[in-house]
């Protein structure tokens, strides 16, 4: 039994297993470690940073629709400087790997954070929003868009030595491109997906049910479509994935790893389950006992078409 | 802060789509303060997908109540549940009313629904008068169990005094010539506004619990954010609310 390895790695970057809980799912981990031990997920990718604060979306930001939902915050975020100053302290302690998500509305930008960011001994690694589908300036803008994406891995890869996966938005006729254009230009890794573009109107007001009018689908509604980016991605391209969207229990994370993922991260589901990543760790667990895997990397694009 | 699997001790239906449930909570029983909520799961599958927050009513040694109407799908869900159903509950969250202090007279004034969490606050305020203003639509819709000095109003005139209940509060603090109390306030939207406008222009010291959707209801997803009246951004409903000076943030 102890001799299940259930650790991966991700360029140089070593996970003792393979469950990430998603940027805008945990904060800045404060809130979360109370309800689950951190310390025994593979890591945890804080909240999308800004060079400067931003205060987000007007309400209302959220709605549920089925099997998922839909989310406009707006990259709400306290900004590099206070979070050096006062969310750092924090991840410092929890003996868990810390992968910093940084979005920004221009090259310089994304450039700029990673530059003060890559000096902080606390983050392992960067992932880079470029698909965040509910502010005007950046996100899908880049995301959408072959030769920004090209530009903003070149340019954050000359000035930090930490591993890069670039976050890539399901919202394009071909997501493999993309992972392609990030491996050219010396990106460690892809996550995919990024939630996809959804609205939802109230018949009897006939409004929009979010401010922003559209919002980010995510939740177990979107697992289909999730499994199919990366095992397209996979069939493509030789980059590492992080496998993300709907995944809410261990069967659906061995799905990913079998379709090409070398990791997961769990977002939607920590809303309901805070203690739901600590669940996968176990369920993974048991199920590599079960069927005598003695690694659970080598289930990595082990599918059978 | 933490889940409970709670069984459901008993069902209570106080009107046409409105229940009280008890549930076996030893945990969050010990911990939760008034004012404050738990995020309720209440099916196995995922639908629907998101937990539902309920204003934590009462609590009864180990037992803690909760009050709900028929609102939609989960509260549909949850209203069908039986004696010996097991709820997942995360709780208590959020910052409950701020109920020390010098005041001699604690006023609730409760919105239809509104009512839920008095009857644990009243609890708490054992060296305090207790008038409790108590507003709806109809008398179908008034809920005052363990609500103390009960003062009604309902829109229709169908119980109590024709109209609305900050109106009759205002009323009710002049004819009394009422001094040195606290107002504590839940209810909808236009209720907690009316209410906000005369506590600034009287000076009144009144909180205001709001309602707002969530999904996490502990501050990960910040999907329920509620502007502050300083015009600075925002702070959230669930982790920094949901009870607020009145004076803190703009409706």
């Amino acid at each position: 039994m102890s001799n299940i390895d259930l650790s991966i790695s991700i360029g140089n970057l070593k996970l003792k297993n393979p469950i990430l809980l998603a940027s805008g799912t945990v904060g800045y981990g404060n809130e979360i470690a109370q309800l689950t031990d951190l310390s025994k997920l593979g890591g945890i990718v804080t909240k999308s940073l800004s060079l400067k604060p931003r205060k987000g979306n007007p309400p209302q930001r959220i709605v549920e629709t089925p099997s998922g939902m839909l989310n406009a915050i707006g990259l709400a975020n306290v900004g590099v400087d206070v979070f050096i100053k006062e969310k750092i302290p924090f991840l410092k302690e929890l003996n868990t790997t810390i992968i910093c998500n940084i979005a920004a509305s221009s090259i310089e930008e994304y450039v700029e954070c990673v530059q003060i960011l890559t000096h902080e001994e606390t983050i392992q690694a960067f992932e880079i929003n470029v698909s965040c589908p509910n502010v005007k300036e950046g996100g899908l803008i880049f995301g959408n868009d072959l030769s920004s994406v090209g530009r903003i891995t070149e340019k954050v890869r000359a000035v930090t030595k930490k591993p890069i996966i670039i976050k890539l938005s399901p919202n394009v006729p071909k997501i493999s491109e993309f992972a392609e254009i990030v491996k050219k230009e010396g990106g460690d890794a892809v996550s995919a997906i990024n939630t996809l573009v959804g609205s939802a109107f109230d018949i009897y007001t006939r409004k929009p049910k979010i401010k922003n009018i559209t919002g980010g689908l995510s939740g177990p509604a979107i697992k289909p479509v999730a499994i199919a980016k990366v095992l397209e991605i996979k069939r493509n391209v030789d980059i590492p994935i992080i496998g993300i969207g709907g995944i809410m229990n261990w069967k659906d994370t061995a799905e990913f790893m079998i379709v090409g993922a070398s990791a997961v991260q769990v977002g939607t589901g920590n809303f309901i389950n805070p203690n739901l990543g600590n669940e996968i760790v176990e369920g993974l667990y048991e199920f590599c006992s079960k069927q005598k895997i003695e690694k659970l990397s080598e289930m990595i694009g082990s599918y059978q078409i | 802060m933490l889940i409970e699997n709670s069984v459901l001790e008993s069902k209570k239906q106080l009107g046409e789509r409105i229940y009280q449930i008890k549930l076996h909570s030893p945990k969050i029983a010990k911990l939760v303060k008034p004012g404050q909520f738990c995020n309720i799961k209440v099916s196995d599958s995922d639908f629907p997908l998101l937990r539902r927050p309920f204003s934590v009513s009462n609590v009864d040694g180990d037992y803690i109540s909760i009050l709900f109407d028929i609102h939609g799908e989960g509260t549909k869900i949850l209203s069908e549940k039986e004696n010996g159903n097991v709820l997942n509950i995360l709780g208590p969250l959020g910052n409950g009313f701020n109920f020390l202090g010098d005041y001699k007279t604690a006023i609730f004034v409760a919105g239809g629904l509104g009512a839920a969490p008095f009857p644990l606050l009243a609890k708490h305020l054992n060296d305090k008068a207790i008038v409790s203003f108590i507003g709806a639509r109809n008398k179908n819709f008034i809920i005052q169990e363990d609500l103390p000095n009960p003062q009604i109003s309902t829109d229709d005139g169908s119980l109590g005094y024709k109209g609305n209940v900050v109106e009759l509060l205002s009323n009710y603090i002049i004819q009394n010539d009422l001094k040195e109390f606290r107002i504590f306030s839940c209810g909808p939207n236009p209720m907690l506004k009316a209410l906000q406008e005369l506590s600034k222009e009287k000076n009144y010291d009144c909180q205001i619990s709001v309602e707002c959707a969530m999904a996490c209801g502990f501050g990960i997803c910040q999907g329920c954010p509620i502007e502050t009246s300083d015009g600075g951004g925002y702070k959230l409903v669930c982790k920094d609310g949901p009870v607020f000076n009145a004076m803190e943030v703009t409706l």
